[in-house]
């Protein structure tokens, strides 16, 4: 084979693969789009379900899933940030540092089921928060945390040092120069960990499952201590739980949580490009 | 003639590198010094060290004194973000932030909390007139400062560096990223501000050493070879090496 055909038929693979990865998400969101769409009514949006939650809508379990992404994203992110700023500015390259490091990568493999169950020991008994929105915030936010970490370090030590060298050499301090120089330029990156982080956060179940989650509550919780229903657990309990539930609806739900997590990252994507393009270096 | 800094026995070590050796400067106050020798000898090490950007390295170590004011700035006692508040440094290649020029002047004050509001209009423009820059920008002082010329660049670079006042002036190659027309406009702009601050310049260029300074160090791995006043070193140098280098025989 010559060179010429071999680069053929290089360019013939990994523009095969490139489409076979692609496929399988396109077809989920078409599938889960042509079986749910019809579900979505105004009713579906703004009733909580009725009759065993085969009718109605799915408020409560929207709403809860709002609250818990936002009390993720309080618990997460200045934790989050906080910790990345001292990993990429302050850590000394020593045996501590490594460790958080490690700590930091294997934070990230842990089964999110692990989670919900550290949870329930650590927020809802040991804490004694009791299955609350609190509860799954927290634990919802400490599997955040390893992605706002990486990103939001990798984001801050992206930025030409430069610009650190020539903002000590005018008198600021370091904080001053982290604040002012370092974490503008990173902020586009740190962005996009976060909404990545917390989109992630969620769709998901299993660390909800035991720290806040409501098989069927219809009323809206009062405070960060009452559990709420939310979209991926309402998605599996009436996948499984509940006999008779319209077809219709199971996909409407899903499409729903996919909706809401797209447009997560939708976002990210956008306020991305435009600081991106705001950048002048 | 008083001394604005005066390094003494002054030794600096990256790891088991010694880099400078033994060095003994006067620095003139209101004067311009300037550094040459070949790459590597050490100059730009040298001109470091009297701001302590070193200590960003690791593996640096200085030992021995630099006395500014004849207080040495390697004691313990010395506030480093306040050393380089005194000392200030325009860098190689031109470095604006990528911010406006405006912001761009007004971040050492902001940072240091020394002029505020309409004050602080009045440090920029001041600032921007010192730099020779104020006629060129005056109409676009909230454009970004990417959009100037490198030569532009450069000299919004140093008004950067003498809105904090500065008592000295580190350039460390100032002009080597910028044509022959920018670069006079530079050494022009240096012959101003020595009226008011202490230059030191480290330069490969030395046409620009003998045009633009008063004293000339001659660095040689790491070592002093020779110092004197520019118009001596340059006609008369009392070194072989310097000779040899000045002519172009050596480096």
């Amino acid at each position: 084979m010559t060179r010429q055909q071999s680069q053929k038929v290089a360019t013939v693979l990994v523009t095969a693969v490139a489409i076979i990865v692609i496929l399988p998400i396109f077809l989920v969101l078409v599938y889960i789009f042509a079986q749910g769409w019809s579900a979505l009514s105004w009713e579906f949006f703004t009733q909580p379900p009725r009759n065993g939650m085969t009718e109605g809508g799915l408020l409560p379990a929207i709403l809860g899933t709002l609250f818990l992404t936002l009390g993720t994203a309080v618990a997460s992110i200045p934790l989050g940030i906080g910790a990345a700023i001292y990993l990429a500015e302050y850590a000394p390259n020593n045996r501590l540092t490594r460790l958080i490091r490690l700590a930091i990568v294997n934070l990230a493999g842990i089964p999110s089921i692990v989670y919900g169950l550290f949870g329930l020991g650590a927020f809802v008994l040991f804490l004694n928060f009791g299955t609350s929105i609190l509860a799954g915030s927290l634990t919802l936010g400490l599997m955040t945390l390893p992605v706002i970490i990486s990103t939001a370090e990798e984001a801050i030590l992206s930025v030409p040092s430069e610009f650190r060298i020539v903002s000590l050499s005018l008198g600021a301090t370091r904080w001053q120069t982290i604040r002012n120089q370092v974490l503008p330029h990173a902020l586009p990156g740190i962005l996009t960990g976060i909404i990545l982080g917390l989109s992630r956060a969620a769709g998901e179940t299993a660390p909800i499952l035991f720290t806040v989650a409501a098989f069927y509550l219809p009323e809206l919780p009062k405070s960060i201590f009452d559990q709420t229903m939310a979209l991926p657990y309402h998605l599996y309990v009436i996948s499984t739980q509940v006999p008779g539930m319209p077809l219709q609806i199971q996909y409407g739900t899903a499409l729903v949580l996919l909706l809401i997590v797209l447009t997560l990252t939708l976002v990210a994507t956008v306020v991305r490009t435009i600081m991106r393009r705001r950048r002048q270096w | 003639m008083e001394n604005k800094i005066e390094v003494r026995q002054f030794n600096f070590y990256y790891g088991d590198f010694q880099a400078l050796i033994d060095l003994n400067v006067p620095i003139r106050a209101n004067q311009i010094t300037a550094l040459i020798g070949p790459s590597g000898c050490g100059k730009s090490t040298f001109l470091r060290s009297l701001n302590r950007m070193n200590d960003t390295i690791s593996i640096a170590r200085a030992e021995g004194e630099v006395l500014l004011d004849g207080k040495n700035i390697y004691d313990a006692d010395v506030d480093v973000v306040d050393l380089r508040h005194r000392v200030g440094m325009v860098f190689q290649r031109p470095n604006p932030f990528p911010q406006s020029i405006y912001n761009n002047v007004a971040f050492g004050p902001r940072v240091l909390g020394t002029a505020k509001g309409s004050s602080l209009d009045d440090v920029v423009v001041e600032s921007l007139k010192g730099a020779a820059l104020w006629e060129e920008v005056q109409d676009k002082l909230y454009e970004p400062a990417q959009a100037l010329n490198p030569g532009q660049q450069q000299r919004l670079c140093i008004a950067r560096a003498i809105a904090v006042q500065p008592e000295v002036i580190l350039m460390d190659e100032p002009c080597s990223a910028l044509d022959p027309v920018a670069t006079l406009r530079v050494e022009d702009l240096m012959r101003q501000l020595s009226k008011n601050y202490t230059i030191v310049i480290v330069t490969h260029n030395m046409q620009q050493a003998a045009r633009a300074s008063d004293w000339t160090g001659f660095f040689w791995l790491g070592r002093l070879v020779e110092f004197g006043k520019t118009g001596d070193l340059f006609t008369n140098p009392q070194e072989e090496l310097t000779e040899s280098y000045i002519t172009g025989r050596q480096g």
